[in-house]
């Protein structure tokens, strides 16, 4: 075989690899001009629409503490005064993410921003703020202080009667620390990745009885 | 417009005006407000660090309270000796919808003992050096369950006039067998704080996991006493709130507020009940977009025309 006539079945058989298969659906399904756009319609211009992003935003500043706080291990802050604060920053970073999350969600669905295909988009968004509350739960026990203490013990008793506490222990604190740091933080990070690439994909959602002049029709 | 009809204009690709919109600026934008505000948060408020309580502080603040759990801890009366899955095996306690009682199906994976875990096995650490506790724990070996019975229940009576100067129970006269000895010699323990490790290290070097001393702790009155002096408490929506005036889980507060209200607040099976609750409401949640009637509430509320309302004023709609 002539080396020209090897470029041509390879790029005749790229297509079909593993890889080309999933560049090729990439791709289509993300252009780069739609991963990556620089313009949006011209709805997108309330203030509402900060919070999603606000919530990413919170959702980094969360990990990038808690980086800080797995530096130096658990008992950090309660011995120095730096590790305290880097633990507040941590709590302060939470409550600001729950909060944006929960304002993004009431948008959301005051927007009935599920129509036009965006159901799972939306789905994935409650999934988030469910694994997002485990997580904090798992924070709260983690801490191995006074509140670690009341909040585990009473936490036990919320979770044996639904049979996860069997295989979930709250009592358990190394157990709590990893799935704090390591298990679901993979899960919420993961999701919310899920998540934006949903909304790039699908766009975002126009308004009620936008005209019909701004509609086009849909690809066959 | 109907549901069909608006869920289909809104699957429509935009063909309308655009505007400039740049995301990864507005991405970096809102993570430095979101820093600052959470440096500035931390600075000024700080958070919460109560120490957590010992198993020497109980002892020493309330060593009636102590004794009492230690000795329902032996004869199996206290909260976890009588719990059920996942701690013991003991029938008809755990919670139930309706006949189905998943803490019962899910079983005994985390085994406790109360008397050994919580009394003997600590004990028996102390028995090598103090000859005293080693004879008390081999009678109480060599007695038959009726005799550890007679011998607690004895104990329970006399405590209700005991006294307890400095590290010293005081009981009125009794049959208590080694019961006096032994509850003596966890009092005296605890206060040296010693009983953590023994719960925790009893045999081995390592060790992360406190369900052991956790479980004791709960199962006495002083946790509880400081959790509810804070408004931690169950019925005081102790599930939203943290210590002090600092914001605790209040994303909660849908949660708890099930276990204010009857039937809940009063069921044996309100844990799970709310739980289960919970999650038919949050699986609603989530398939709002497929439930005919809810999925159009926004459209009746019509909270989006302020949204929006740059758009339908540009545009006359």
């Amino acid at each position: 075989m002539t080396p020209r006539e090897d470029v041509a079945n390879h790029d005749a058989a790229a297509a079909t690899t593993w890889t080309g298969v999933i560049r090729e659906e990439g791709l289509k399904r993300f252009p780069p001009e739609k991963l990556l756009p620089d313009g949006q319609p011209s709805y997108v211009s309330s203030w509402v629409y900060v919070f999603g992003v606000a919530t990413i935003a919170a959702l980094a500043v969360i990990v990038l503490s808690g980086c800080v706080l797995a530096l130096k291990g658990p008992d950090w802050w309660h011995t120095s005064s730096v590790g305290h604060f880097f633990n507040s920053v941590h709590f302060w970073s939470v409550q600001l993410f729950f909060f944006c999350m929960v304002v993004h969600l009431l948008a959301k669905f005051l927007m009935g921003a599920w129509r036009g295909k965006r159901g799972t988009t939306w789905a994935m968004g409650v999934a988030i703020l469910l694994i997002s509350m485990v997580t904090g739960l798992t924070g709260f026990v983690s801490q191995q202080d006074f509140a670690s203490q009341w909040i585990a013990t009473q936490a036990k008793d919320g979770a044996n009667p639904t049979g996860g506490g069997a295989f979930f222990n709250v009592l358990n604190v190394g157990e709590m620390l990893t799935w704090h740091v390591l298990l679901l933080p993979m899960v919420v990070g993961a999701l919310t990745l899920i998540h934006i690439l949903q909304v790039r994909m699908r766009g975002v959602v126009p308004p009620y009885d936008a005209r019909e002049d701004d509609l086009g029709e849909v690809a066959p | 417009m109907t549901w069909k009809a608006d869920t289909a204009a809104a699957a429509r690709p935009w063909t309308g005006p655009k505007r400039r919109y740049d995301l990864v600026k507005e991405f970096v934008i809102a993570f430095l407000v979101i820093s600052l505000l959470s440096v500035l948060l931390a600075a000024a408020f700080s958070s919460k660090d109560d120490p957590p309580v010992t198993l020497s502080a109980w002892a020493k603040a309330d060593p009636m309270d102590f004794v009492a759990t230690t000795l329902a801890e032996l004869d199996g009366t206290s909260g976890t000796a009588g719990y059920g899955p996942p701690y013991t095996s003991t029938p008809d306690v755990a919670q139930k919808i309706g006949p189905i009682s998943l803490q019962q199906i899910a079983g005994v994976t985390i085994p406790i003992d109360t008397a050994a875990d919580f009394v003997i096995v600590p004990l028996s650490t102390l028995a090598a050096d103090q000859p005293d506790v080693a004879a008390a724990l081999q009678q109480w070996s060599a007695a038959s369950a009726l005799q550890h019975t007679a011998w607690t229940d004895a104990y329970a009576k006399g405590l209700g006039h005991a006294t307890i100067n400095a590290d010293q129970i005081q009981m009125p006269a009794g049959e208590y067998g080694p019961v006096a000895t032994m509850m003596q010699s966890e009092l005296t323990m605890a206060r040296a704080g010693g009983l953590e490790g023994a719960f925790l290290t009893h045999n081995h070097f390592y060790a992360t996991d406190y369900t052991k001393p956790l479980l004791f702790l709960a199962d006495g009155g002083y946790l509880e006493s400081l959790a509810r002096a804070q408004h931690l408490g169950g019925n005081q929506w102790g599930m939203m709130n943290e210590a002090g005036s600092y914001p605790g889980q209040t994303w909660l507060w849908f949660y708890t507020f099930w276990y204010q209200v009857p039937p809940f607040a009063t069921s044996d099976n309100a844990d799970v009940q709310v739980w289960a609750l919970m999650m038919v409401l949050t699986i609603c949640l989530a398939l709002i977009p497929w439930i005919p009637g809810l999925r159009s509430i926004p459209r009746r509320l019509k909270v989006y025309r302020f949204i929006w309302r740059d758009y339908y004023k540009g545009t006359g709609a």
